[in-house]
C-alpha cells in the first residue's frame, strides 16, 4: 500500500475553507490522547482548555488582550509569507519595537509631558520594529543572506538588549533590584475601553489593522504584486515587479507592526517594560498566520483561537496541574496539522493497493 | 600555558554540538531538503539524552535516546515534507515550535537532578604529555565521534556511489527520477540522519557540556548549526572550521566576562548571534557569483507515474 499525491486540476475553494477547521479537529484529538497519558481526564480538560475560558467576561476581555498583538503580527508576516520572504524575526521586532517606545515613556516619566506621549510611544515602536526588520531584509537583498537565519539570530540579539537596559541604565530606582522600569506615567499608558476592565485600545488598533491589510491585499496595485511575486515569481518577472523590493516592504511592514504590538503591549497590559514581556507571540504569530491562511479575516478568527488557548493553557495548570509546556506542544501539533490539510487543496491524496511501486 | 589549553579544550567542547547538528543537516541539505527544525530536534535530544542517562545511569544509553528521539522527529518532516509535499520552511519551523514545548513536557521531572558527565579519555603516557597531551587524548568520547563522523560524511559523499546519488537527487531530482532512483526514499534517510544528528548533538549538552538539564538549554545552536553549513558551502571540510570558529567566539565571549572587561555582560552574550550574521552576509556577499548550495534545495518534488 502506497500513498501517492495527485495534482488536482484546479486548487480546491472548498476544501480552502475547511482545511483549518479539520486540522483543529485532528489537534483536538491528538491532545486527548496526550491528556490520557499524562493521566488527565481528556474531557474535562479539553472544558478547561476551550469552554472554560468563554464563560466569564474576564476570560473574554483576557482573549482580546492576548489576539491584538498575535493578530498585529500575523499580518506583517502573512504579507511577508505571500511575497514569499521569510520573516521569522517578528518576537526580536516586537521587544525592539517595545525598547523603543518605552524610551520615551522612561524619559518623559515625572515630567509634566502632555497627552501627546503615548502616540509618540507607539510611532516610535513601530519605527524601530520597521528598521530591525529592514537589517535582515537588506542583509537578503543586497548580499543574499538567508534572511531566516539572519531575521532569527536578531531575536536573541533584542532580547539580551532589552535585558541590558532594564537591568542597567533604566532600571527603576526603587525597585528594589528587580529588573524592571518603574510604572509608565498615565499619559504613557494604553487607555482601557471598559474603565475597570482589562480590553484596551490595542483591540482597536488590531482591528484596523485587520481593516487596512484586507484593502492592501484586497484593492491595492501593492498587494497583488506580492500575492504574485510569491505565487508565480516566474510571471511577476515578465510583469516587471521588482521582488526586492517587495521584500524590503513587507519586511518593514511587518517589523512596524510586530513593533507597534511591542508598545502596545508593555504601554497597556503590562505598564512597564521588564524581560519576558512576550510569551512567545513572535513565534505563535506564525502559527496564526497559517492557521489563517495568509488571510487578514482568518488571521483575526485564528488569532482569537490561539489567544483561547493561552487562557485556557494558564487555567489547566491552575485547575488541572497540566504544565504550561502542554499549549507549546499543542500549538506545535495544530501547526504540523495545518499545513498537512493545506496540501489537499492543491493534491489529492490517493491509496494505492497494488505493488506497481514505479521507483 | 595552563589557560591556554583551557581555553582550547572548552572551545572543542563547545563546539562539538554545533559540529554535530551542522554535520547531520549537510547531509540532508545535500539531498535536497531544507529542515529548518534543527533546533528543535535538539532541544528534544537533550531533554530525552538526559532523561534516558539519568533514569539507566548510562551514558551511552542517553545518547542513543536523544538519537532516537531526534530522528523520530525528523521522521515526521519527512512524511510531511515528502509524503505530503508541504513546504519545507513552514514545515521546519513548526518542528521547532513542536520540539520547544515537548522537551518542556519531557524534561519537566529532570529539571534540577544531576549525572556524572560523560567521562574523559585517558591513556597513561599520552594523555599526560604536557600541553598537547589533554588536548588530543583527554576528551570525551563525544568529541572523537563527531570528528570521525565528519570524515565519514566526507567519504560517503566524495567516495561513494551511494554519496554521488545522493549529491544527484539533491541538485537535480528530476533527472533523479529519471534515471530510477527513488528519489523520496533517499530524501527520507537524508533527513533521518540529520535529524539522529541533531538529536544527538542535543544529548551532547546535558551528557557533556553540562551535567543537567534546563529548558531551553541549546539557546539556538539549531540555528547557528543550519548558518554553518551555508558557511561551510555544504562541504564537511569546511564545517570543522566553522564550527570551531564559533566555538571559540562563544568561549571566549565568557573568559571576557570572566575577566571583567568593560562591555556589558548582554553584549558579550549577544555576540555568537551578531557573527552568525555578519559572517552569512560575508560569505553570501563573496559569493555573489554563482551559489553552491544543492540546487534543488528546498524545492517539492511529487513523482508523476
Amino acid at each position: 500500500m502506497q500513498l501517492v499525491l495527485e495534482k488536482r486540476a484546479e486548487r480546491s475553494n472548498t476544501i480552502a475553507l475547511v482545511s483549518p477547521l479539520i486540522a483543529i479537529g485532528l489537534t483536538i484529538v491528538t491532545m486527548s490522547i496526550l491528556f490520557v497519558i499524562l493521566g488527565k481526564n481528556p474531557i474535562s480538560a479539553l472544558g478547561v482548555y476551550f469552554i472554560d475560558p468563554l464563560t466569564d467576561s474576564y476570560s473574554l476581555q483576557e482573549i482580546a488582550v492576548k489576539a491584538s498583538p498575535l493578530v498585529m503580527i500575523a499580518i506583517g508576516l502573512s504579507l511577508c509569507y505571500l511575497a514569499n520572504a521569510w520573516n521569522i524575526g517578528a518576537e526580536g521586532q516586537f521587544l525592539v519595537g517595545a525598547v523603543a517606545g518605552s524610551w520615551l515613556a522612561v524619559k518623559t516619566q515625572g515630567t509634566d509631558a502632555g497627552p501627546w506621549v503615548l502616540p509618540a510611544m507607539l510611532l516610535l515602536g513601530a519605527a524601530a520594529g520597521a528598521l530591525y526588520a529592514l537589517i535582515p531584509a537588506i542583509c537578503k537583498v543586497r548580499f543574499g543572506a538567508s534572511e531566516i537565519l539572519t531575521s532569527l539570530m536578531l531575536v536573541y540579539v533584542a532580547d539580551l538588549f532589552l535585558d541590558y537596559l532594564v537591568r542597567g541604565p533604566w532600571r527603576d530606582p526603587k525597585g528594589f533590584n528587580f529588573p524592571t522600569t518603574a510604572e509608565f506615567d498615565p499619559v504613557a499608558t494604553v487607555p482601557l475601553l471598559i474603565e475597570t476592565g482589562r480590553l484596551h485600545l490595542g483591540a482597536v488598533i488590531a482591528l484596523v489593522v485587520v481593516a487596512a491589510g484586507t484593502v492592501l491585499l484586497g484593492k491595492t496595485i501593492k498587494g497583488f504584486e506580492i500575492r504574485v511575486v510569491g505565487a508565480a515569481p516566474r510571471a511577476a518577472r515578465f510583469g516587471g515587479f521588482n521582488s526586492n523590493q517587495l521584500i524590503l516592504l513587507t519586511f518593514a511592514i511587518s517589523g512596524a507592526l510586530a513593533g507597534l504590538a511591542g508598545i502596545i503591549e508593555v504601554a497597556g497590559p503590562v505598564g512597564h517594560l521588564q524581560p519576558g514581556i512576550s510569551p512567545g507571540y513572535g513565534f505563535t504569530a506564525i502559527i496564526v498566520a497559517f492557521l489563517g491562511r495568509l488571510n487578514p479575516v482568518g488571521i483575526l478568527i485564528a488569532g482569537l483561537f490561539l489567544a483561547l488557548t493561552f487562557i485556557g493553557g494558564e487555567q489547566a495548570q491552575i485547575a488541572m496541574k497540566i504544565p504550561l509546556d502542554v499549549t507549546k506542544v499543542f500549538q506545535g501539533i495544530l501547526l504540523f496539522y495545518v499545513l498537512a490539510c493545506d496540501s489537499l487543496i492543491l493534491y489529492r491524496f490517493k491509496l494505492i493497493y497494488a505493488s506497481a511501486k514505479v521507483a | 600555558m595552563e589557560l591556554v589549553e583551557a581555553i582550547i579544550l572548552a572551545v572543542l567542547a563547545a563546539s562539538t554540538p554545533l559540529l554535530l547538528a551542522a554535520t547531520g543537516e549537510l547531509i540532508t541539505e545535500r539531498a535536497g531538503v531544507l529542515n529548518l527544525g534543527v533546533e528543535g530536534m535538539m532541544i528534544v535530544g537533550a531533554a530525552c539524552g538526559f532523561g534516558g542517562a539519568w533514569l539507566s545511569g548510562s551514558i551511552i544509553v542517553g545518547a542513543l535516546c536523544g538519537i532516537v528521539a531526534g530522528a523520530l522527529l525528523s521522521l515526521i518532516f519527512a512524511l510531511m515534507t515528502l509524503g505530503l509535499a508541504v513546504n519545507q520552511v513552514a514545515t521546519g519551523l513548526a518542528l521547532t515550535i513542536l520540539g520547544i514545548g515537548l522537551s518542556g513536557l519531557i524534561g519537566a521531572r529532570f529539571v534540577g537532578e544531576k549525572i556524572t558527565p560523560a567521562p574523559h579519555l585517558h591513556i597513561p603516557g599520552l594523555t599526560d604529555i604536557p600541553l598537547v597531551g589533554r588536548i588530543l587524548f583527554g576528551e570525551d568520547g563525544f568529541i572523537y565521534l563527531s570528528l570521525a563522523l565528519v570524515v565519514a560524511v566526507w567519504w560517503f559523499l566524495y567516495k561513494t556511489r551511494a554519496g554521488l546519488i545522493l549529491r544527484a537527487v539533491g541538485d537535480n531530482h528530476v533527472s533523479a527520477h529519471a534515471l530510477g532512483y527513488p528519489v523520496l526514499q533517499i530524501r527520507m534517510y537524508a533527513v533521518m540522519f540529520g535529524g539522529a544528528c541533531a538529536g544527538l548533538a542535543g544529548a551532547y549538552l546535558p551528557l557533556a557540556y553540562t551535567p543537567f538539564f534546563i529548558p531551553g538549554m541549546t539557546a539556538g545552536r539549531g540555528w547557528i548549526a543550519l548558518a554553518l553549513v551555508v558557511f561551510a558551502s555544504w562541504r564537511p571540510g569546511r564545517l570543522v572550521i566553522g564550527a570551531y570558529l564559533f566555538g571559540a567566539v562563544t568561549i571566549l565571549q565568557l573568559h571576557a566576562q570572566g575577566w571583567g572587561v568593560g562591555v556589558p555582560s548582554q553584549l558579550m552574550s549577544a555576540l555568537p548571534y551578531l557573527a552568525t550574521v555578519i559572517v552569512l552576509v560575508l560569505i553570501s556577499r563573496a559569493r555573489s557569483g554563482g551559489s553552491t548550495a544543492p540546487a534543488a534545495l528546498g524545492t517539492v518534488f511529487v513523482p508523476d507515474r
